[in-house]
């Protein structure tokens, strides 16, 4: 095995860490559009306020002191962002996106703008413009396979990621509420004369996309050691470009999108220019948008008259 | 003189004397920033009022309209008044290039395609050092002059200039609104499917209004990259095509009027209220989601549709009376 190929593996494995990051974000993206048809555009904000929840967590768990082992305080800081955004994303839901039920897509939209600019300033109103250091609450271990090196974040954001997404895919298929959402995804209509609680549905929704963004942004800031209140928005926008990637409203659609995405961005970067890196998703953005709107996965819903 | 136009007419006199009454240079400065919020306020509502279609990446245009002038004057000592043209017809070029896919792709997907665009434009600046001069940009570009007279730091030529700007083009999109393409694009608003079966070429009007909306755009660039004689890449970033949506919203999409009145509510009162400086971008944020859920038709509404309306039931009780 030559220095070349390793070097390949290296950005691969790379790229494949943040895409398990773009495919839980996405996952929000999917869940929400699948059944309500909005771009909901302050999700990536969700994402950043989960970062910064979690920084408030580890200095809950600083306070009681060395005496809890890592796996603890690690689970401690999930649970609370989790928690915390979801809560925040059934508010928002309530208070901006459900008195807009049925009025254009485009106002939907505008309004999603108007909170992500919202969250954005206030994030920087609490904790600060400047960027945020994140204690590193992991043990910096490191392992040497075949020539690559595994740190333990990669290990946990794997770890992490692939279960949540196991989770959901069980979820969605097997429990009452997962079949609800389905339902609702097919025809909102015939869901609500069957008796499905279409708003209880959609907070749902919305409550579990904005968990899963948070333990993205818990994992992000891991894996980088800081947070900025302006991480949501590139996150958010790259995520977004992951769940059109793989065809938006599909679940199977988003997860392959965000691991896609991001191992084209370990490798852009690795072999071209990290400065360019950013383009490359904007790119794939517009050219799937504009030639295969249905994404891979997708389904191709003509217009309806 | 009706009623109307004398408020015009006093509106129009009050806002060319006012450099005159008000000769403090930080006022003067703000009040030409508001007049290029405004054109551009104007420029944007071609596309999203009156065509119906969300352009989340206007602030491209105007960075194009901005680097061409720099550009051309810097490599080329192109004079400012050549460099206007130029930018207008550069920044409309790019802006046919992003109506194009409006064939293919509807509502929030073009939304996201022209922000998609518009990011790309802004790392371009940022990242091709060789000619843009990267995050540093571009210094040192010429301010006009007319004659052996020059424009200097003082913004009230420059207040001017735009201003005049802004009333030609209130008054070209005024005829425009009432012409046949602002009728087309008003029914591709409406009902594009509908539209397209009475016949309007839906592609060629909606291009029309992209290049429109962008060659407004491109101007505004031009004066602003003179008058501040240094650009850089994060003046055109997403905030400001979402400061100028906000302002068009705010005032009524789809109304002329209403374009202006929110560059000049949300260009200037900020200023106004200094202390609350850090809660800027908070408040704009709370009341787009405000407006969209009180008053998705914004303060003045939208014209067009309001005065069609109001003839049809005109109409229809003198046809039953």
């Amino acid at each position: 095995m030559g220095p070349d190929f390793q070097l390949f593996l290296q950005q691969l494995l790379n790229g494949l860490t943040i895409g398990m990051v773009y495919a839980l974000i996405a996952l929000g993206y999917t869940m929400v559009y699948g059944i309500i048809q909005l771009i909901n555009f302050a999700h990536g904000e969700i994402f950043m306020v989960g970062a910064y929840l979690g920084l408030t967590a580890i200095g809950i768990a600083a306070l009681l002191g060395a005496a809890v082992p890592w796996w603890a305080v690690i689970i401690f800081v999930f649970l609370f962002a989790a928690a915390g955004s979801a809560l925040l994303g059934g508010l928002i839901e309530k208070t901006a996106y459900k008195p807009l039920r049925g009025s254009p897509k485009l106002t939907a939209l505008i309004t999603s703008i108007g909170v992500s600019f919202f969250l954005q300033n206030a994030v920087m109103l609490i904790y600060g413009a400047r960027e945020q250091n994140v204690p590193e609450i992991l043990p910096a271990k490191q392992w040497d396979v075949a020539g690559i090196s595994i740190s333990l974040i990669q290990l946990v954001i794997f770890g992490v990621s692939v279960s949540l997404m196991v989770f959901l895919t069980w979820f969605i298929k097997n429990t009452r509420m997962g079949k609800a959402m389905r339902a609702l995804s097919e025809n909102p209509e015939a869901a609500r004369l069957v008796g499905i609680p279409v708003n209880r549905v959609i907070r749902t929704t919305f409550m579990m996309g904005s968990a899963l963004a948070s333990v993205a942004g818990v994992l992000f800031a891991l894996n980088y050691g800081s947070v900025n209140f302006h991480d949501g928005y590139l996150a958010g926008l790259k995520a977004f470009t992951a769940a059109v990637f793989g065809g938006i409203g599909s679940i199977p659609g988003a997860m392959l999108g965000g691991i896609l995405l991001g191992v084209f961005e370990g490798l852009g970067a690795g072999y071209l220019s990290s400065e360019w890196k950013d383009v490359f998703a904007f790119l794939i953005l517009v050219i799937v948008l504009i030639f295969k709107p249905s994404g891979m996965l997708g389904e191709n819903v003509p217009e309806k008259v | 003189m009706s009623p109307k136009k004398f408020k015009f007419a006093f509106l129009f006199i009050a806002i060319l004397l006012f450099p005159v009454f008000d000769r403090n240079a930080y006022h003067m400065d703000l009040a030409t920033n508001v007049a290029l919020y405004g054109l551009l306020a104007m420029g944007l509502n071609v596309v999203v009022g009156f065509a119906g279609l969300l352009n989340l990446g206007y602030a491209a245009f105007f960075g194009i309209g901005a680097y061409t002038y720099a550009l051309l004057n810097l490599y080329c000592h192109w004079p400012f008044w050549l460099g206007l043209p130029a930018a207008g017809l550069v920044s409309m070029f790019f802006g046919f290039l992003i109506g194009i896919p409006s064939i293919r792709v509807r509502g929030d997907y073009l939304a996201i395609t022209t922000l998609g665009f518009g990011e790309i434009v802004r790392i371009v600046f940022n990242n091709w050092d060789e000619v843009t001069g990267g995050p540093n940009g571009l210094l040192g570009i010429a301010r006009p002059s007319i004659g052996s007279w020059h424009f200097s730091v003082n913004a009230t030529p420059y207040f001017y200039l735009v201003f005049i700007l802004v009333v030609l083009t209130a008054f070209f999109l005024y005829r425009i609104s009432d012409s046949k393409i602002g009728r087309a694009l008003v029914a591709i608003r409406e009902d594009e499917l509908a539209a397209s079966c009475m016949g309007i070429p839906t592609l060629q009007v909606k291009l029309i209004a992209f290049g429109i909306s962008s060659f407004i755009a491109g101007l505004a660039g031009c004066i602003f990259a003179a008058k501040q004689t240094i650009i850089t890449p994060d003046s055109f970033d997403f905030v400001l095509s979402v400061l100028i949506l906000a302002m068009v919203v705010l005032g009524g999409m789809g109304n002329l009027w209403g374009a202006v009145l929110g560059a000049v509510v949300l260009g200037a009162l900020p200023e106004l209220l200094r202390e609350f400086a850090a809660y800027r971008m908070l408040i704009f944020g709370l009341l787009m989601i405000l407006m969209m859920i009180f008053r998705p038709q914004g303060i003045l509404g939208g014209s067009l549709i309001k005065r069609e309306l109001a003839k049809r039931q005109k109409d229809e009780t003198d046809a039953t009376a």
